[in-house]
């Protein structure tokens, strides 16, 4: 088992480089110069040339590359172009956000889903499950950013009950915390809900047929015990999977609930960096992000054997 | 049944939150204005870029030796008043006594040379200034000299430029070269950066200056005692409008600097809501052509694009509410300003597309793709492009629109290349304000060639215009000369207006004092 | 074995005779065949559009800007002045050539990749680490800084939407070879002498279809949606070319004075990536043998 933990962990680091030059290339190869940006509307292309030098933007590729990644490899992300301050200082401050709304999205998805999806399999084939179906369908049919407007204007404008725009952190207040939550989590959890409850439906079905289960209902075990401490936990490498990978998708969801709900986290930050082309920020965030995905899956697959003991390696 | 009951708790807890507003978030609200801005600061060195957010963000914490009234007269601010000397080529300017930078220190004369020498060197006007200046030298604590090398009348209007002035800040931190950015941001204005409260992309603190000495006179335009009346003053960035027009709406947010502009009848109905015009000389759309390739090289092709030009369908679609524009305004120098003259431009009021490809003919335009440039998160400039596209289109000109984003079309269009490998015929952007309204200052009026904005607008007889104009410091002489320049200008166009409208301002109805200043500024609001 | 799957047609309902017919079936689940005609109405309707309509997508009208649905614009204008009705017909083609090319390119692409990682374990190491990595990069964020490359046009949404898929497609594939290569009977065929490409054609391939032709059409629906959050987040299609995305992009601001901008894309929109869906789950519940003996 330990071989195994540390084969997975080498594995990674292929995976990370692979990110990393991808990255890299990516944003060095597109038009759009932070320059011209920072040196504003009205400036001379002088102006625009003396802020290309003192970036070192003008250096040859392969040199900004080694530079780039032998400040990686210190712990140095580098400095964002605009603000002069250090990349991963941004990060870190922009990540509380990002980090709340994630996983409030992902337990708000995964408290209604799994119940959703068990209860769809359950009584499979019937209206219910196709009601259930088809609205999971539709949740995931229409923009999260609709959703987000129609929440915004039901709940904050007509009934003012809950805060349009804004995050305020925990230690500040615990209730402003929540209550600035409340819209982007389920505007963000709806889409996540229906994708989940679509795949623990599928997983429970292809279970609620093996033999095990006939046998235990012929057992005369309770139904409810069936179905959730037989059938969903045989069930669950798959679900926990969709979790993982889902994580990816996520942020990407979390990058357009930023923007509405003006959330200020790693999303809005990343494309904000993006469409100024502050190269070090973006690749920061994406080497991040690509790595805190990584690591969770690969915590998830050292968990399969706790679930599933018959995977082992 | 554990998991029954948590379930239960987070939803009671989710309840409660939902009824219950943290007191304490209430009590803070009272004393600080909560602003949504336009862009997002990142730059904070004023003279290092020209990004109007960082412009304002400068009028909050620092102060200028003088500023401009609402006659767009220089007066005194810093400065106590000044003596000319030598017949027009010294300048001596006195400070006010009890100047106080945030970190405690008085500001003496060596602070406000050594702030000048630095503005002179980056922007437009102040490099107009170096070139008639000799030297600036310090007199004494109080007191320094402009020594120019000749008779120059705009050296007050320049000190006092409302866009991109010269912000005094302390001699050491005006030594820092003007190509490098700043790193401190201590000035002498009403308001103090909370630097420890900044989070990028997100939200800007400032607070009042306590040691802070407003002249006694009432605040007129940029003029005046400005009276710091919130205890913070706090800048939010949020780039969605919808949800920025929401916070409006339910009080999150207490001023919005640019709502959408098809919302002002909206929001005038709201009674919780006033729109206010601060700016009454407004924003001019500029069409700019690239001089160095054909057609646009040829001033033919130039007036037959303005010949194209209907002001009032570009406004239609780019401001909607005929209560901000003008149906047509032939002026470069800002209608409804000192400089607003429009002749010159009778030909152009209504468009002549039969003319339009007679000219194009004559400059021996035949058909070829015009390359016009289209920034797609930019709403304002989006729209005015899709106007003119269709505009040249329809007149039977073949246009290839390449849309991209804003930072890309910023590179693109510094490039010197020909339109079909990387450059361009066409772009649009905006300008207003006082500065577009005074002939030196106006940046895309520019007509220095190489020297100039990107478009590189060339034509030595329109340069020298402008350099007698800035030379005459008598209002009767220079009039003649404004005639001769407007005149030229509608014939060589370094630019076409697309036309001239406002950009209100949203404030709650608690919000009071808000100025008529051109921009944006903080002091004098109260809120009650 | 794909098609020996379906020709053994497997019982409904727990109980049922084993070769119910598939009228039966799918008359007592109506949702796919309502996704299929749905989809079938939307695709008429965007190739019928300059018959169905006399205005020009392009055109307009600044003098009509924000008019509400009335006898000449029947879904109303936006703020250009330009009829909605004709643009939502033709922004369905623009979302439909979207959809069904990254589809299309990203099943050809993941196919060929995957079957390579398959088959050869070499190839396998290198492809599987690049796909690892693709896989990373959330899909959002890799098409915006695709988009940035260069400037925008449908084709570039329509790779750089392509590209962030291709990972899940090459996973699919490979876990299917991975499977069928350790047959009995293709190693018997292999061991007779069988030639590879004839071995990939007539043996492997066939089995990545069904679950390939279930996954495009899930990449397809996604695909809609993504072009709407790029066009929403300022990096879609060029703003004169109608898409649903950037109609509703473009429209959002007047949700409160001018709602149909966005009602109308949005309905449409949403009928497509659900009618689109359902027909997956139909496709997917009729080619998967396990799903299909319990419904």
């Amino acid at each position: 088992m330990g071989s195994y933990v540390i084969r997975r962990v080498l594995a990674t680091l292929p995976v990370m480089g692979v990110v990393a030059v991808i990255v890299f290339l990516m944003l060095r190869l597109s038009p759009g110069d932070p320059a011209a940006i920072i040196a504003g509307d009205n400036a001379t292309s002088q102006d625009i040339a003396q802020i290309r030098e003192y970036l070192g933007l003008d250096q040859p590729l392969g040199e900004q590359f080694v530079r780039w990644i032998g400040q990686l490899l210190t712990g140095d992300f580098g400095n964002s172009i605009y603000l002069n301050r250090p990349v991963l200082g941004l990060i870190m401050e922009r990540v509380g956000p990002t980090l709340a709304l994630s996983i409030s999205t992902m337990a708000f998805a995964i408290l209604l889903a799994i119940p959703l999806g068990v209860l769809a399999a359950w009584r499979a084939g019937s209206w219910g499950d196709q009601a259930i179906m088809a609205m999971s369908v539709l949740a995931f049919s229409v923009p999260v950013f609709l959703i987000g407007y129609g929440l915004v204007i039901g709940f904050s404008l007509e009934l003012e009950l809950l805060p349009v725009q804004g995050f305020v952190s925990l230690s500040e207040s615990p209730i402003g915390f929540l209550r600035h939550l409340v819209l982007p989590t389920v505007a963000l959890g709806l889409v996540y809900t229906a994708l989940l409850a679509r795949i623990t439906r599928a997983t429970m079905l292809e279970t609620l047929n093996e033999d095990f289960i006939r046998t235990a209902r012929a057992k005369g075990l309770a139904e409810p015990r069936v179905l959730i401490l037989h059938a969903l936990k045989n069930a669950s490498v798959p679900i926990v999977t969709t979790i993982g990978t889902g994580i990816a998708l996520l942020i990407g969801g979390v990058v357009v609930t930023e923007s509405v709900f003006a959330v200020p986290g790693i999303g809005r930050l990343t494309i904000d960096a993006v469409l100024q082309r502050d190269y070090p920020v973006i690749q920061g965030v994406i080497l991040v992000i690509a790595g805190v995905y990584v690591l969770v899956n690969l915590a998830i697959d050292l968990t399969y054997s706790l679930l599933d003991p018959r995977i082992r390696y | 049944m554990k998991n029954t009951f948590r379930v239960m708790a987070l939803a009671a807890t989710l309840m409660a939150s939902v009824a219950l507003k943290a007191p304490a978030e209430a009590q803070d609200r009272a004393t600080t204005l909560r602003a949504v801005v336009h862009a997002n600061l990142q730059i904070l060195d004023p003279v290092w870029t020209t990004a109007y957010i960082t412009g304002r963000h400068g009028y909050l914490i620092y102060d200028t030796l003088y500023a401009m009234n609402a006659q767009f007269e220089p007066q005194p601010q810093m400065a106590e008043g000044h003596e000319v000397l030598e017949n027009g080529l010294v300048y001596r300017i006195r400070l006010r006594s009890g100047l106080r930078f945030h970190d405690g220190s008085p500001v003496r004369a060596a602070d406000a040379v050594a702030s000048l020498r630095r503005w002179m060197v980056r922007d437009t006007m102040g490099q107009q200034m170096a070139a008639v200046t000799a030297s600036v030298d310090v007199v004494d604590d109080k007191t320094f000299d402009i020594r120019l090398k000749e008779r120059w009348g705009m050296v007050l209007d320049a000190l006092a430029k409302p866009s991109n002035p010269p912000f005094i800040m302390p001699e050491r931190v005006a030594q820092t070269p003007a190509n490098t950015q700043i790193t401190e941001t201590i000035g002498s204005g009403p308001f103090i950066f909370v630097r420890d409260e900044w989070r990028p992309g997100n939200r800007v603190m400032y607070r009042r200056n306590p040691d802070y000495v407003p002249r006694a006179e009432p605040a007129d335009y940029l003029s005046g005692g400005k009276r710091a009346l919130v205890e913070r003053v706090e800048w939010l960035y949020i780039p969605d409008q919808n949800t920025a027009l929401a916070a409006l709406n339910a009080g999150e947010i207490d001023y919005f600097e640019a709502p959408p502009l098809d919302f002002i009848p909206m929001l005038q109905r709201n009674r919780s809501i006033q729109i206010i015009d601060i700016d009454p000389l407004g924003t001019q759309g500029v069409i700019r052509p690239n001089f160095l390739y054909p057609p646009f090289n040829d001033p033919r092709a130039r007036q037959a694009l303005a010949h194209l030009v209907r002001q009032e369908d570009f406004m239609r679609v780019v401001v909607g509410n005929p209560q901000l524009y003008r149906p047509f305004c032939g002026a470069f120098f800002m209608c409804g300003s000192p400089n607003g003259i429009e002749v010159g431009s009778e030909p152009f009021r209504q468009p002549n597309v039969e003319r339009a490809r007679e000219l194009f003919r004559e400059a021996g335009y035949n058909g070829e793709p015009i390359v016009l440039l289209q920034p797609t998160d930019r709403p304002q400039y989006n729209a005015a492009v899709m106007v003119l596209a269709q505009a040249l289109r329809r007149a039977g000109v073949n246009v290839d629109v390449q849309a991209m984003d804003w930072s890309t079309l910023l590179s693109r269009r510094a490039s010197r290349n020909d339109p079909h490998q990387g450059g361009y015929n066409i772009f649009l952007t905006t300008q207003g304000g006082p500065t577009a309204a005074t002939p030196p200052a106006n940046s895309w009026f520019n007509t220095t060639c190489d020297r100039a904005n990107p478009g590189w607008a060339c034509d030595e007889e329109l340069t020298k215009l402008v350099a007698d104009w800035s030379r005459e410091s008598d209002t009767a002489a220079r009039r003649p000369i404004l005639e001769r320049i407007q005149r030229r200008a509608w014939e060589v166009l370094p630019y076409i207006p697309y036309g001239q409208y406002t950009q209100p301002i949203a404030v709650r109805s608690n919000i009071h004092g808000v100025l008529i200043a051109g921009v944006p500024v903080y002091w004098n609001i109260e809120k009650r | 074995m794909a098609a020996s799957d379906i020709a053994a047609v497997p019982a409904t309902i727990p109980g049922a005779p084993r070769r119910a017919s598939r009228l039966r079936r799918v008359a007592r689940r109506p949702l796919p065949a309502i996704g299929a005609t749905l989809l079938a109405l939307l695709v008429l309707s965007a190739l019928a559009a300059p018959w169905l309509t006399s205005h020009d997508p392009f055109e307009m009208n600044v003098v009509d800007r924000l008019m509400p649905p009335n006898e000449t614009y029947w879904f109303g204008t936006d703020a250009y002045g330009r009829d909605i009705f004709t643009r939502t017909l033709y922004g369905g083609r623009v979302s439909l050539v979207i959809g069904a090319s990254v589809a299309i390119a990203s099943t050809v692409i993941g196919l060929f990749i995957g079957v390579l990682a398959g088959y050869f374990r070499l190839a396998d190491a290198v492809l599987m680490r690049i796909m690892d990595g693709l896989m990373a990069i959330p899909g959002i964020l890799l098409a915006i800084a695709l988009m940035s490359l260069t400037r925008a046009s449908m084709w570039v949404v329509i790779v750089a939407i392509t590209i962030p898929e291709v990972p899940r497609v090459v996973r699919l594939v490979r876990a299917v070879v991975l499977s069928v290569r350790e047959q009995v009977y293709i190693q018997a065929a292999s061991a007779i002498g069988t030639r590879l490409p004839r071995l990939m054609i007539k043996h492997i391939l066939p089995n990545t279809f069904a679950p390939l032709i279930v996954q495009a059409t899930y990449i397809a629906a996604s695909a809609v949606l993504v072009e709407s959050y790029l066009s929403f987040l300022g990096v879609g299609t060029p703003p004169e070319i109608p898409s649903w995305g950037n109609i509703i992009a473009e429209g959002r601001l007047y949700v409160q004075i001018a709602f149909w901008n966005i009602l109308f894309p949005s309905v449409f929109l949403a009928l497509m990536v659900l009618s689109i869906n359902i027909l997956g789950d139909g496709l997917r519940d009729m080619l998967d043998p396990r799903l299909a003996r319990r419904i």
